[in-house]
């Protein structure tokens, strides 16, 4: 029933509620004394060397681009496990192929080294 | 009074007060962890604020919303400021589709123990949860500053590395259950297996349990996965930047997703609010025999979780990533292909 999610938004509104509202309450009671090295970046009490946009390692995309592949692939599962009894045999071969598929593309990210870390 | 005007006025009071409970529920979870770590670490934890230091949660709180907040510089303030609240807003959000029990009833009156019961619950609360990811990369972004960069990188791609594990736990659930509504699966773990064994997902489906619970563990962030915020290589990880009440958001995110994890844990493996019915109790409370059950089955999820924090050393991030991917992610897969073959065989 479409009706049942309004429920969920009106939640969001309370729960979106809770963070500003207690902003707002903490901005009027608190202390507020800038002073310019207090708010330096945080380096162990040295000035930042550098800028803190740097580059970082390749890894970070390959884990990103992998995890769409799987996350998507989840997604695919859902719907089918939820009607496997009715789709019975025709629905596990389907997906088995779709699965061996899949398995082999791992096997070969694994084989590329894509997984290994260092 | 119309329909629709007492709907929304039901909705809205029962979101008001399932906050507050779970708010509350947080700050003495908080509480617990450091009396049982402490208890297993041979100390006696807080003592001072009130009886068995009770108040402390209310004396943090206080502390948190009076303490400087200070914004470095040169951080990007838009994004800065967006960061906790979307983690808190997020965290609080995916309690809106748990069912905690079956019908409460006040005298005539009767409500679903539940914001709101929806035929794809278990979608919504992973949709809810994966975005809450943003929180953390945004917050490690926009606080320009080497450590909480880098304690985002690692926390984003520890998260999403576990999702795909999270997910697929899932669908061995699923393939027995046959419905994405938490009602639903609940209501199907009723009854016993053999006379004897409560008919929960946990026994046919442990190994999915495994899965999930290392998966959920390394999505909130929890030792033995807490590298995001492992404080001997990168200072406090992505809210190194974050003071006072930002600070007390992230800190209040990563215990609401602890509850979260365990009611998704306690709906799907374990049954739910089904337990023994306790008959000796006065009419009155009956119906909230069921609630009680939730609740302890949840204390038992913190517990563990408490426990494994007072246990376990931390992961190195390069056996973190690779159990992850080449340990739970094959567990998973072979999990689902196990539970469809022995379903298809077994149903005619």
């Amino acid at each position: 029933m479409p009706q049942n999610y309004i429920p969920i938004f009106l939640f969001m509104l309370v729960a979106l509620a809770i963070p500003v509202v207690t902003l707002v309450i903490a901005k009027a009671v608190r202390p507020d004394n800038p002073h310019a090295t207090k708010l330096m970046p945080y380096e162990c009490g040295i000035d930042p060397v550098d800028t803190a946009r740097a580059r970082y390692t390749v890894r970070f995309y390959i884990v990103a681009i992998l995890f769409v592949v799987f996350d998507v692939e989840t997604i695919f599962l859902f719907p089918w496990a939820v009607q496997f009894k009715m789709l019975g045999w025709f629905g596990f071969v389907e997906m088995m192929v779709f699965l061996a598929i899949l398995v082999v593309g791992y096997v070969w990210i694994w084989k590329k080294g894509a997984l290994e870390w260092v | 009074m119309p329909t629709w005007a007492q709907f929304v006025l039901l909705s809205a009071a029962k979101s008001v007060v399932v906050i507050i409970i779970l708010l509350t529920a947080v700050a003495y979870a908080v509480w617990l962890e450091r009396k049982v770590v402490g208890r297993m670490q041979n100390r006696w934890g807080p003592t001072r604020v009130g009886p068995f230091g009770l108040l402390q949660p209310l004396a943090d709180g206080i502390k948190f919303i009076l303490k400087e907040d200070i914004i470095p510089t040169n951080v990007y303030k838009p994004l800065y400021i967006a960061a906790p609240m979307i983690s808190v807003a997020l965290a609080l959000m995916s309690i809106a589709v748990v069912p905690f029990g079956e019908q409460l009833r006040f005298g005539s009156f009767s409500t679903p123990a539940q914001i709101t019961d929806v035929n794809v619950a278990l979608l919504v609360l992973l949709g809810v949860t994966s975005v809450a990811v943003y929180g953390v990369a945004l917050a490690g972004w926009s606080s320009n500053s080497k450590y909480s960069l880098l304690g985002s990188l690692r926390a984003s791609a520890q998260m999403v590395s576990y999702e795909a594990s999270l997910g697929l736990s899932l669908i061995g659930v699923l393939l027995l259950s046959g419905s994405l509504s938490l009602r639903e699966i609940v209501n199907g773990q009723s009854g016993t297996y053999f006379g004897f064994l409560p008919r929960w997902n946990f026994f046919p489906q442990f190994i999915a349990f495994f899965v999930y619970l290392t998966a959920a563990f390394a999505e909130t962030n929890r030792i033995p996965f807490d590298l995001p915020e492992a404080e001997t290589e990168l200072v406090a990880g992505y809210h190194t930047e974050y003071s006072s009440m930002k600070f007390a958001m992230f800190f209040m995110a990563e215990y609401t997703n602890m509850f979260t994890v365990a009611c998704v844990g306690t709906l799907l493996f374990f049954g739910g609010w089904h337990g023994p019915a306790l008959t000796f109790l006065p009419m009155v409370v009956q119906s909230f025999v069921p609630l009680f059950w939730f609740a302890f089955k949840i204390f038992l999820f913190l517990f563990l979780y408490i426990w494994i924090r007072g246990t376990l050393p931390r992961f190195r991030y390069d056996q973190l990533m690779a159990f992850g991917w080449k340990v739970l992610l094959p567990i998973a897969l072979a999990n689902i292909v196990l539970t469809s073959l022995y379903i298809g065989l077994t149903t005619p």
